[in-house]
Parts: C-alpha cells; structure tokens; sequence
C-alpha cells in the first residue's frame, strides 16, 4: 500500500509542479496545492495512466485530496 | 498514383486585437486567470459589418496568389465554418460569388474546430477521385457572435479569422495519411444549441462548455488519433518535422504533445494571440509557419484538431 502512496505523491507532485514532501496524505489539490480545474483533470489522467485504469468522470470529481486518490487506486487496482 | 499537395496558403485576421485587459473590462477577469488557464493573451475580433465569408474571401486571395493561380483555375471550394453568413445559401456559394468563379462546384463542412480536418480529407478525396485538380479549402469563423460576452469561463477562448489552401493534383504525396471520427454522444459538453423555428431563434444560441470534460475528452482523442495516423502511414514520431495543432488551449496542446512524445520546439502555436478560432485555427497557424519560414517544402507535418460533435481528425502530410 505504501507503494501506492508513493507513486500517487509522484504523480501529484510532478502534475502540479510542487516539491514531493509538500504532498502529505490529506493535502487537498485545490486547497493546499493551488491546483485549478485542468490540474486535477490532468491529474485524474495521470493517475489512469500509472494504474492502467479508467477513473470515471463522475468518480474523479469526487477524488479531491491525496487520500481520495490512494483509496481510489487501492480499491480499484485489488479487482 | 494519384495524391494531393499543398501548392499554396494564405490567412486572414480581422484588425482589432481585444487582449486580456480589454476583456477585464468587460466581464470579471484578469490576464493572470486566463493565460495560465489557456495561454491565451490576445484574439482578434471581426468589425460588426464583416461577415464570416469576407474573411474567407481575403484568406483566399492570399492562399490563391500564393499558390501562383488564377481563382479561375479552381475547380472546387470547400469551406469549414461553424458560424455562416445565413442559414442558406452555404458560406462557400458566397465565397465562390466575391472570387467571381461561377460553375464549379462549392459547399459548406461543418464539423466545428475540426472542420478544417474535415474539409481538407474532403478536398484530397475529390481530387484522388479525379473529380477536381485544384480546390480551394478554407476554415473561417466568427466565434466572435456566438459569444455570450458576460460568460468569463467562454468568450476569453475564442477569437475570428480566416485560412486558406490551395490543394492540387499531384504524382507525389502530398496527403500522406488522414483518419477522422466522431462521437456524437459528447455533443452536450460542447455546443450551440440554438435553432431558428417559426421566425426566432428558439434555444440558447450562445457557446457553451463544460472545460474540464472537454480537456479530459480532446486530450485523449488528439493524441489516440495522431498516433494511428502516424502508425498507419508507418511514419515515425521522430520523422514528423512539425506538428500543427487545433489551437484550441495551450494546455491541450502542451498535453497532446507530451503524449506524443513530441518536443514543443517542434509544435506550431498561434494562440497566444489568436485564441481559439475554431475552423480557421489550423490553416491560419498552418499559413503562418510557412510565411516565418518554420514549415519548409518536403517536411513532414502532422495537423489534428477537435470540436464539438465531437468530432476531430489527423492529416499527415509532406508540404
């Protein structure tokens, strides 16, 4: 799991140009990481692409904080 | 074999340039907000009395000169536009009347910011065909009336202007490849639904967008679409000398490019100061790199472009 972490921390960080030990588990991408709304879209893409998924639009709208992004990756990645 | 090539381009920008500042005083905005958000700094706005076909017309004469032709040597006109004159007669009859070429063939494409993608398949097709030798292909666009001027996340997008190209018979590509598609069960997440019924517009005759979807939606397609050009042509990413994108968003384009492994020195962008002009983006950018001298004659180029349908397209070419 902790694996998981890391690599979705990767990600945030290098999508919204912030330093990796900014990116804590409940940092919010809007609220803590000054993402906008393309942001967090290329955000959800970058995830799809790390873990070979397919993030609905109406389940990434609710993906706001890297917690949210982690538990999507986990529950969707054990199927 | 039978191809097409590009013998000549030409564009057109209407005079007032309205830049982010401009725009700050008419709806509640900043340049900050919209050049982060889009790249965009600048777009050029047609005068009230310029209808869509008069930019065509002055796009045309630059790509028919260029060309070394006489407009009488034309024997087809397609014009992509999404913002005609009038319901009827097609944009392109007019544009046929002011070039003063009565008889040959002339209609309209409308596949919105994809239309010159639409448009110039259109236009290689007759020609592989043998049905035309010369044809003239045009995007032009008044994004500019269908503006809702007090919605700031839209009318900062978009600007008016006009491309051109002469496409010509040819024993040499030319066309190297095209692929198109659509999928019209996104037509809510972009769109002009308006519709005129019983003597008024009846519908919201106004762009709308839903940005996030639209990004997430053209991102994936673009890059998808350019890549099975690419692979079906046999023609690798690191072969293509330029690639001429919608100028639809920076961030788009920036994204596209990254998914194709492209660098951005080798990607043409006129947006900054022409915002999105739907139909017109791809020819006008295309004109303006070969008039720079960036696009040179025998490179290979790759354009794609995406709009509301959705509908969007490749074209690879050698110029």
């Amino acid at each position: 799991m902790e694996n998981i972490e890391a690599r979705v921390k990767k990600i945030v960080a290098e999508q919204l140009g912030v330093n990796e030990a900014e990116v804590k588990i409940d940092s919010s991408f809007v609220d803590d990481l000054g993402a906008d709304s393309l942001d967090t879209v290329e955000l959800v893409m970058a995830l799809e692409e790390e873990f070979e998924c397919e993030i609905p639009d109406e389940e990434a709208e609710k993906i706001t904080t890297v917690q949210q992004a982690v538990d999507y990756v986990t529950a969707h990645l054990n199927k | 074999m039978t191809y097409s090539r590009i013998l000549g381009t030409g564009s057109y920008l209407p005079e007032l340039l309205m830049t982010n500042a401009m725009l700050a005083e008419r709806v509640e905005t900043s340049d900050e907000w919209i050049v982060s958000r889009t790249g965009i700094r600048a777009r050029h706005i047609a005068a009230d009395d310029q209808k869509t076909s008069d930019l065509a017309y002055l796009a045309s004469l630059k790509a028919i000169e260029s060309a070394g032709i006489e407009a009488g040597e034309l024997d087809l006109i397609i014009v992509a536009t999404t913002t005609p004159d009038m319901v009827f007669p097609s944009t392109a009859c007019i544009l046929q009347e002011k070039l003063g070429v009565p008889g040959i063939p002339a209609f309209d494409v409308q596949a919105v910011c994809a239309g010159f993608m639409y448009a110039l398949v259109t236009a290689n097709n007759y020609i592989k065909a043998g049905m035309a030798r010369k044809v003239l292909v045009v995007g032009a666009e008044l994004m500019s009336r269908i503006l809702d001027w007090d919605d700031r996340r839209t009318c900062v997008l978009f600007g008016d202007g006009a491309g051109a190209m002469v496409l010509e018979v040819s024993d040499e590509p030319g066309l190297l490849h095209a692929k198109l598609a659509a999928d019209g069960r996104y037509q809510g997440i972009l769109n002009t639904p308006a519709q005129i019924a019983g003597g008024k517009i009846q519908g919201m005759p106004y762009l709308h967008m839903d940005g996030p979807a639209v990004f997430k939606f053209a991102v994936k397609a673009l890059s998808d679409i350019a890549e099975k050009t690419l692979d079906e042509a046999g023609v690798a990413q690191a072969d293509v000398d330029w690639l001429v994108p919608h100028q639809a968003n920076l961030r788009i384009i920036e994204s596209t490019a990254k998914h194709l492994k492209l660098s951005m020195d080798k990607v043409i962008v006129t947006l900054p100061e022409q915002g999105n002009t739907s139909a017109a983006s791809i020819p006008l950018a295309f004109d303006c790199a070969v008039r720079d001298g960036r696009i040179q004659r025998g490179q290979t180029v790759l354009l794609e472009g995406i709009g509301g349908g959705f509908a969007w397209g490749a074209v690879l070419l050698r110029f």
